[in-house]
């Protein structure tokens, strides 16, 4: 108990984190690499994302700009050839989907939260953790060195959808290219299952006294929801790929015809008889959670920011735990609308429809709690606040496009289109991302004792957001005037109706590929402030943000022997009202009458 | 009402329909792109509102009822408004693809292989021939492996132009020889994939005579964004004689 109430004492020599732990004959190495240590992993695991990210974003102003300018010559590099097009295609999205999108949340912000969150001291499987980061780690190199194979990357898109994905002779990048992105993913879906398991036994087994399910955090659910989606998906992902493989090198025919005839080559009559299909319903059982397991943990982020800068309790709480269950729930029932032209029963299409379609209610719910959270708060726009409210704007731009794309006969016109890719990089890839600029605000001062700028930040917001919007929003239009995704050039095609037809794109197209830049651009003041806080921010007190969560407690970061076991007393996000002030209720404080004490912000301010 | 309804049914930022389902399918989209514009509006007019207007803590915690009216109420109206979207789409599915085309429609199989699409005729016996993949040879005229030997293919026409009768309902049968594609002719607002190893059908009325894009869709390899070809929609009768004037010679009595 004393040592909480010092909190005033500022701040970052207080701190040991792993970023400072306590001096010891451990090297950096032994520290921050040979760890298993669950925020070390954790920010292995940023820094993997960080290195994926800015590769993937050159990648796609690669993309922009040769499809807005094809004739221009890269330096070092010569012209870019349609097969390089599809390469940056599919490493650019294997790279968001997988090293992005589903490392930084979930495993990234995962191990450096959740057992705090809980009131753990660790996850539950330090070792597996380890091996989780470090697997990953091998999958991205593996990638990453098939640009150097013979054909270089594969260009079967992320989808990989046989035989093109299973014959190396169907394209430049199809043979050696193609095994290493096989090998890649497999060994990504092993990390990832890894880290899923130790997530789902952390949050089931490790919580604290207190610590009841419907006091959860909602970033605790979002965490669980997508552990849970992970352990299913990616084994069904690691299964179709062995079945690709087995295709691919020992003669099987899990997803080939008896007959397929690829460049002039006839497969042996004696290999059986499959079918592409089903390549397309295993990869979308497990594609389809996977954006799920990318979006739900900034979901849940979204609504304890946004309670906590407006000071109130999240909107109907227990819908919210609901709510994110039932879009995991759902999430896994939705596969076949990415199959509604695909070939199957056109029965199969409206069965598909109804339960995306059914993903709408609870997705709708999330943002009516949203709105009624902030409605009349008065909310304190931090940085970290903004991009919380950013992803809610997000979310509702690229959420309403989904029930248009779930319909059958409207994906009938809309599939393969650019309107798809504006609907998807809205509310997966831009919403993901706001919910991890969000983190990275709110969360930075935890790990480093320091704020990060807030005037750098609210540039950066401004930009990011302006930039998104210019980027994704046109690509609606040039979807529904007709152009299809995987083109390597909408200029100069030999079909002359075909150029007729993409010829009233090439304007806004010119006008995406200036606001894919202006966006790139816009992350320069985010990186300048991380690097400029890191050192010389201005210092943060132990609870910078006033918040109710576990993972703020004072002297949990101290050396952890210190620290007792917490005990939790009620949900997050509580406050109360005394003489016309509003004071949080943490959930680590037994009287309401502590609160005031155990918040080092309002003590400095005494 | 009329003018009203033209220009809806006539989208600046669509491409011009030409095919008889295409007006309903339009007028459909249409109203979901209305209905999205106008809940993202709202959504975020509620956003802003409640940002910059002074703080109200009166039952912030969330009465009952006020869960009820802020969360269940609008989501209630936010449900029957998208079961009621379903039902008109599921509906204009149903027409579009419950069942088969009538049995007179026009007969023309589709190949797609990479990186070309090619169009076959059944001929005056409204019958395909035989193919077979050992006999492919695209170099010596026989892209498709029509085996000449057989009876049924002697008048076969085989296309690398898509030509149809206007006002006629067509019925294609989609296959593909190497790797998926994707058949997708905007203007006409159908797209259906073709499968190695299956056949799938599709069937549509073109309406408007003219020229338009056949695009392939399902990214295939490297040529790809070239692989298209042209679909002409004809009057009727301008589509019989280009039918006379290219039956095969050896078909001819």
């Amino acid at each position: 108990m004393n040592k909480r109430l010092n909190p005033a004492r500022s701040v970052a020599a207080s701190f040991s984190p792993s970023l400072r732990p306590v001096r010891s004959q451990n090297g950096f190495l032994r520290r921050h690499v040979l760890t298993t240590d669950h925020r070390a992993i954790g920010l292995l695991y940023l820094l993997l994302a960080l290195i994926s990210v800015a590769i993937g974003s050159v990648l796609s102003l690669l993309m922009r700009l040769h499809l807005t300018w094809p004739e221009r010559v890269i330096p070092f590099h010569g012209p870019i050839l349609p097969e390089d097009y599809l390469a940056l295609v599919t490493i650019h999205g294997t790279l968001m989907l997988f090293f992005v999108l589903t490392t930084a949340p979930q495993s990234g912000f995962g191990n450096l939260i959740l057992p705090a969150q809980i009131g753990a001291r660790r996850m539950a499987f330090p070792l597996a953790n380890a091996l989780g980061f470090w697997i990953t780690a091998l999958a991205l190199l593996v990638l990453l060195s098939s640009t150097f194979a013979p054909g270089g990357s594969a260009i079967s898109g992320w989808t990989a959808y046989p035989p093109l994905s299973a014959v190396a002779a169907a394209g430049p990048g199809q043979g050696l290219g193609m095994d290493l992105w096989l090998a890649s993913i497999g060994l990504f879906a092993v990390g990832t299952t890894l880290s899923a398991i130790n997530t789902l036994v952390t949050v089931v087994r490790l919580r604290c006294e207190g610590m009841t399910w419907a006091r959860l955090p909602l970033t605790v659910w979002g965490w669980l929801t997508a552990a849970m989606l992970s352990v299913l998906a990616f084994s069904v992902l690691l299964a179709a790929l062995l079945l690709l493989v087995c295709d691919r090198h020992f003669g099987t025919s899990f997803y080939l015809p008896a007959t397929d005839v690829v460049n002039g080559v006839l497969r042996p009559a004696s290999a059986g008889s499959g079918s592409p299909l089903l390549w397309l319903h295993l990869f979308w059982f497990f594609g389809h959670p996977e954006v799920y397991i990318a979006i739900l943990p900034g979901m849940g982020l979204t609504s304890m920011l946004l309670a906590n800068f407006s000071r109130r309790r999240v909107f109907a709480y227990g819908t919210m735990i609901t709510t994110t269950l039932m879009i995991g729930g759902l999430g896994i029932l939705v596969w076949g609308h990415h199959m509604f032209v695909a070939g199957l029963n056109p029965f199969a299409g409206t069965a598909f429809s109804v339960s995306t379609i059914a993903i709408a209610i609870p997705s709708a719910a999330k943002v009516l709690s949203w709105l009624a959270t902030v409605w009349r708060s008065r909310p304190q726009r931090t940085t970290a606040f903004l991009f919380s409210l950013g992803f809610v704007s997000l979310f509702i731009t690229g959420g309403l496009t989904g029930p248009i794309l779930a319909q059958p006969i409207l994906d009938q016109y809309l599939h393969n289109t650019f309107f798809v890719v504006a609907h998807f990089h809205l509310i997966m890839a831009m919403a993901g991302v706001f919910g991890l600029f969000a983190a990275t605000y709110y969360w930075f001062p935890l790990f480093t004792g320091r704020m990060l700028g807030e005037r750098l930040g609210r540039l950066h917001f401004g930009g990011t957001l302006l930039g998104a919007y210019a980027t994704f929003l046109p690509m609606h239009l040039t979807g529904l005037a007709g152009e299809p995704r995987h083109y390597a050039q909408i200029t100069g095609l030999p079909n002359a109706a075909a150029g007729h037809l993409l010829a009233g794109t090439v304007a806004l197209n010119r006008s995406i590929t200036i606001a894919a830049m202006f966006l790139a651009l816009a992350q320069l003041p985010f990186l300048i402030n991380l690097i400029v806080s890191l050192r010389r921010g201005r210092l943060a007190s132990v609870n910078p943000w006033d918040a109710t969560t576990l993972e703020w407690r004072p002297g949990l970061w101290r050396v952890e022997a210190e620290t007792p076991a917490p005990i939790v007393y009620r949900g997050p996000a509580h406050y109360d009202r005394i003489n016309g002030r509003i004071n949080s209720l943490p959930q680590w404080v037994p009287f309401a009458g502590d609160a005031a004490i155990s918040s080092g912000r309002q003590i400095a301010e005494e | 009402m009329a003018a009203g309804a033209s220009l809806l049914l006539a989208p600046w930022w669509l491409p011009v329909n030409a095919s008889r389902q295409g007006v309903a399918l339009d007028r459909h989209l249409t109203l979901n792109l209305w209905i999205i514009l106008a809940l993202a509006g709202l959504a975020h007019l509620l956003l802003f509102a409640g940002l910059l207007l002074r703080r109200d803590d009166r039952d912030a915690a969330g009465s009952r009822r006020r869960t009820l009216r802020l969360e269940y109420l609008p989501l209630a109206a936010f449900t029957l408004l998208f079961a009621w979207l379903a039902l008109r789409a599921e509906r204009l599915w149903a027409a579009n693809r419950y069942t088969g085309a009538d049995p007179a429609a026009l007969q023309v199989e589709v190949t797609g292989m990479q990186f070309a699409w090619y169009f076959r005729y059944p001929g005056e016996d409204a019958t395909f021939g035989r193919v077979e993949a050992s006999l492919l040879d695209p170099g010596g005229g026989n892209p498709l492996g029509l085996d000449r030997g057989d009876a049924h293919s002697t008048d076969d026409i085989v296309s690398s132009e898509l030509v149809l009768p206007a006002g006629r309902e067509v019925d294609l049968r989609l296959r593909a020889l190497d790797v998926i594609h994707g058949f997708a002719v905007p203007e006409l607002r159908v797209k259906q994939n073709a499968i190695p190893g299956q056949t799938v059908h599709l069937h549509f009325t073109p309406i408007t005579p003219g020229a338009y894009a056949v695009l392939c869709t399902q990214l295939c390899g490297l040529g790809h964004y070239r692989m298209s070809a042209t679909l002409r929609v004809l009057p009727e009768s301008d589509f019989r004689s280009w039918l006379r004037a290219h039956v095969p010679d050896r078909g001819a009595r």
